[in-house]
């Protein structure tokens, strides 16, 4: 960025130099929502016409449902977030959307269970949700205010299932008359605002201070003590939750912010190690998680038995009946994978449905999302904006990963819910609230004049701001 | 901070490219082996999602579908099961196909590159017709009357249309109903275990899948070698062959159901069925040439399908000439199924020469444009044109002042042999009654049919078991129709 010419007037200092008008892109970004909802309508009657014939009914209801959803999203970014990136809410309405196409295409496939109406209802009020947090946080610094008062309510969402019966060996969920939801789900945002804030404040002391053991310097117990126990706190009870999926990426959150905070990567080390002997415990000790690892390590064991496929060796027939270009839009079987293929497997629905093809196309969807929460990483001054926007994305890239290399045989298998597409009412919420934090995220990085004399410090600019 | 956070970035650019290469390996290098594993329900889902396509005879189809509701959703239907088993075979969605319904099987459930209009795009698609149709050569009221005629009898009739090789019956008695096999359950199992046990093998397809000693009627094929070679070069001249006659090289003597049978000429042998005069007919021509006349009528292939494959009808290369002698009967280890024994009467009806036996005339798309037709194609020239039409005077004398009599049809040319074929460990077991013959309308230029009885008739006692007294009437009846439907067919 070149230099601001020197003026005294606070007005003034920040502008571009005349001539130089930073563009808002909310043209383009009207231009992208529209199209996401026509494909995502195209989908919608695909599916019709593939299974009856006919387009569905409420086909031009579903459109203009989704459509005013987003025009509803559209509106309050451009009345309170100008500047914001103008790829982040098309590409959350279009895998939302996506998502509902693909549960409506597998509720047909099971009567009993009809999960596509109440999907609706959650993405709605998850964009009703994304709608007042870009409407009412004006500025993210003012989470960090907060960040203790986060992270007690995170860890206490974390611990409220536990007092809650065990759903399919998982103590993850709070159920309060019919309804259900994920604590956990909502806690990997207030966690992600913690490690930004905290980190953020105490960085150069991480950084630069402690006592040197052999080549690795460690920071003094005084400002590590209380990020690691909140960390080992959060991973201990969702291992305790059989909830493997969050407490991984919770750990891969942590390490991935602690290593952009203070560019150490003896942590990572550390972290890995770490990692790596937890999991060989969890993986050996504990039967649920032990079972999913032979599952991975052989997938076709139980057939050799004469059990049948299992659900890794269902979803990767899935998987490969879709080939290149899939068998389209419902003509697939996935639904032979049966109990959560709406939730954990839904991605072997698009993978046989819309091929290699389609999956590439929705992979590269996720990527530039979370590329756009990176660039706007860099492109803010503030460490916690910074740190924010890293961890968001990163909970972001790391879930995409764990659940698609889970389902496809790369990992082993951890119940995680595929961002947006998945059917889960506190993950599509929570993903939601992701989006407009960095939509905000991103204002405040591409608006011309940053409002840093109402409140905020300015970070110093120290000696590896390269 | 901003090297840290390219840094992730790039962590994270590995993990995409981590899922984009995994994805690619499941999803194309390794589809076909997961696609393959016997335990992906997705081909049967795919296979059975659709009717298949129909088998018809007489333009009928004699199969159908019926919508299960189940996962496999069509179900297999047969209008007429029993009667067409042997050429239908079952479409079952727990234990496979067989016979025409294997044969056919890419046509009929749709998968044939060739129902596609533009086949190299369906293989990219991998898309699917429906299933196309299978027109069958069976004439049904042939079928009926030869079903009808064994009458549950252990036994099978083969007829075809000398000329053209088009089989007109194919009959295997009893038979079963093929569409108790077609879904899947505890149904299902039961019946094919029940089929599988019977003392009855219901499912044997006797009239191609089954050999048989074909005792005399296997005089024919000597009587065609003995000519074809010199060996007789006058049917009417005396033989030189004693009676009884004593196999080669034993004491072993073989006898004569007939009389007058000493030195007896070669149309009285076919005539009256001489053992001795042709077991030493044999031993004239010689194991060479008798293999060589023997496999120019198809015995010893095994790669006769029409299309469904067709058991080999066995005539030994090496033996000594008692073994030489006892097999130009029809005896030792000679062995044919009773479609070899319908081309053996074809060859001599359409003057020595066999066309290709086919029991499809042509298959359809769904939609009844031709997708393939079956052409004549020539099998074996079995023996001189010459010969056939010696034989075909021998045979006709036989129905009409021989052991065949019981053939006959008025207004028609018919030539006959009948067959009584002993078997089991000394001949112990109840003899198989044979009759093959051809007929021709007097008024056509060439023969409607030709045709091949064997009744392995358990009940029936020992003394009574006769080609011309069991199989005859069943022959006859066949070739009556198949006469009625030739003259329904030139308009008369």
């Amino acid at each position: 960025m070149t230099a601001p010419p020197p003026t005294n007037t606070k007005d003034a200092r920040d502008a571009p130099p005349p001539g130089l008008r930073i563009p808002k892109r909310r043209g383009v970004e009207l231009s992208l929502l529209v199209c996401a909802v026509l494909i995502c309508v195209y989908g919608y009657a695909e599916v019709g016409l593939a299974r009856s014939g006919a387009v569905p009914p409420d086909a031009a209801r579903y459109g203009a449902g989704l459509g005013l959803l987003a025009l509803l999203a559209h509106l309050a970014v451009r009345w309170r977030a100008p500047y914001a990136d103008p790829l982040l809410l098309p590409i959350a309405v279009l895998l939302n959307g996506l998502g509902l196409v693909l549960i409506y295409r597998l509720d047909l496939e099971t009567p009993g269970d009809r999960a596509a109406p109440t999907q609706l209802v959650w993405s709605t009020l998850g964009v009703g949700l994304f709608i007042v947090v870009v409407l009412l946080l004006r500025d993210h610094r003012l989470l960090q205010r907060y960040a203790y008062l986060s992270v007690a309510t995170a860890l206490g969402l974390m611990i409220l299932p536990i007092f809650f019966p065990a759903v399919n060996g998982a103590k993850i969920w709070i159920r309060v008359g019919g309804l259900s939801f994920q604590p956990g789900e909502f806690a990997k945002i207030l966690l992600a605002v913690f490690f930004a804030a905290y980190l953020a404040a105490n960085r150069n002391a991480l950084a630069y201070t402690g006592r040197t053991v052999w080549r690795l310097q460690f920071p003094t117990g005084r400002v590590l003590g209380p990020i690691v126990a909140i960390w080992l706190l959060s991973v201990g009870v969702l291992v305790l939750e059989r909830d493997l999926g969050t407490s991984l990426l919770f750990f891969g959150l942590f390490v991935i912010m602690l290593y952009v905070a203070t560019g150490r990567t003896g942590w990572i080390a550390v972290g890995l190690v770490l990692a790596a002997a937890g999991a060989f415990l969890v993986g050996s000790l504990e039967p649920h998680v032990h079972s999913r690892v032979q599952d991975w390590l052989d997938p076709f064991a139980s057939i050799r038995a004469g059990d049948g496929p299992g659900q890794l060796a269902q979803s990767l027939f899935a998987f490969a009946a879709g080939g290149m270009l899939g068998a389209g839009l419902g003509l697939g079987h996935s639904v032979l994978i049966g109990f959560a293929a709406k939730s954990d497997f839904i991605l072997a629905t698009a993978g046989e449905e819309l091929g290699l093809v389609g999956l590439t196309a929705l992979f590269l969807l996720y990527a530039l999302l979370v590329a756009r929460g990176y660039r706007a990483g860099l492109a803010l001054r503030d460490p916690f904006g910074r740190l924010l926007a890293i961890g968001l994305a990163s909970i972001l890239a790391l879930q995409v990963f764990v659940i698609a290399g889970g389902v496809m045989g790369l990992i082993p298998l951890t119940g995680m819910a595929m961002p947006f597409l998945a059917q889960g009412g506190s993950s599509v919420v929570t993903n939601w609230i992701i989006v407009a934090l960095l939509v905000r995220v991103s204002d405040s990085a591409r608006t011309p004049r940053p409002d840093m004399a109402d409140g905020g410090v300015i970070a110093p600019i120290t000696e590896d701001e390269r | 901070m901003i090297r840290y956070i390219r840094r992730a970035a790039a962590l994270c650019l590995v993990l995409l490219v981590a899922l984009l290469v995994n994805a690619a390996r499941v999803m194309v290098f390794e589809a076909d082996a997961y696609d393959e594993n016997p335990a992906n329900r997705r081909i049967a889902i795919t296979r059975w999602g659709e009717p298949r396509g129909e088998i018809t005879v007489d333009g009928h189809p004699v199969t159908g579908s019926r919508d299960s509701g189940q996962q496999l959703r069509y179900e297999r239907t047969y209008t007429q099961g029993p009667l067409y088993a042997p050429v239908t075979g079952y479409a079952s969605q727990t234990y496979g196909t067989t016979l025409l319904e294997s044969a056919e099987d890419s046509l009929l459930s749709g998968t044939d590159p060739m129902l596609a209009p533009l086949p190299l795009w369906n293989d990219v698609s991998r898309g699917r017709q429906p299933g196309g149709d299978v027109v069958t050569t069976i004439r049904a009221r042939m079928q009926e009357a030869a079903y009808r005629g064994l009458d549950g009898r252990r036994g099978a009739v083969a007829a075809i249309e000398p000329a053209s090789g088009r089989i007109l019956a194919l009959v295997s008695s009893p038979s079963y109903e093929p569409g108790v096999l077609s879904g899947t359950g505890p149904a299902v199992a039961e019946s094919w275990k029940r089929l599988n046990t019977s003392p009855d093998q219901p499912m044997l397809n006797r009239a191609i899948r089954q050999t048989y000693p074909p005792g005399s009627t296997f005089k024919i094929v000597t009587a065609a070698a003995a000519l074809d070679a010199g060996v007789v070069t006058d049917v009417d001249a005396p033989t030189d062959t004693p009676d009884p006659f004593v196999l080669p090289g034993t004491r072993q003597v073989l006898p004569n159901e007939a009389t007058g049978c000493a030195d007896a000429s070669l149309a009285y042998a076919i005539q009256w069925s001489c053992n001795t005069v042709m077991a030493g007919l044999g031993v004239k021509v010689g194991l060479t040439d008798m293999v060589t006349a023997v496999e120019k009528f198809g015995f010893d292939d095994t790669g006769l399908r029409i299309p469904s494959w067709v058991a080999k009808s066995n005539f030994d290369t090496d033996m000594s000439d008692d073994q030489l002698a006892l097999s130009s009967i029809g005896q030792f280890d000679t062995a044919a199924t009773p479609l070899q024994m319908a081309m053996v009467a074809a060859a001599v009806a359409n003057n020595g020469e066999i066309a290709y036996p086919h029991l499809v005339d042509r298959t359809t798309t769904a939609g009844g444009t031709t997708v393939d037709t079956t052409g004549r194609r020539s099998y074996r020239q079995a023996m001189r044109p010459s010969t056939a039409n010696q034989l075909q005077n021998l045979m006709v004398r036989a129905v009409e002042e021989g052991t065949g009599t019981n053939a006959a049809i008025p207004g028609a040319r018919v030539g006959g042999k009948t067959g009584t074929a002993q078997h089991g460990l000394g001949n112990t077991g109840t003899p198989y009654a044979w009759f093959i013959a051809w007929a021709q309308a007097t008024d056509s230029a060439q023969p409607a049919v030709a045709v091949a009885v064997v009744v392995e008739d358990a009940e029936a006692s020992r003394t009574d078991i006769s080609g011309g007294g069991n199989a005859a009437p069943i022959a006859r009846a066949v070739m009556e129709e198949g006469l009625r439907l030739e003259a329904e067919g030139r308009g008369r």
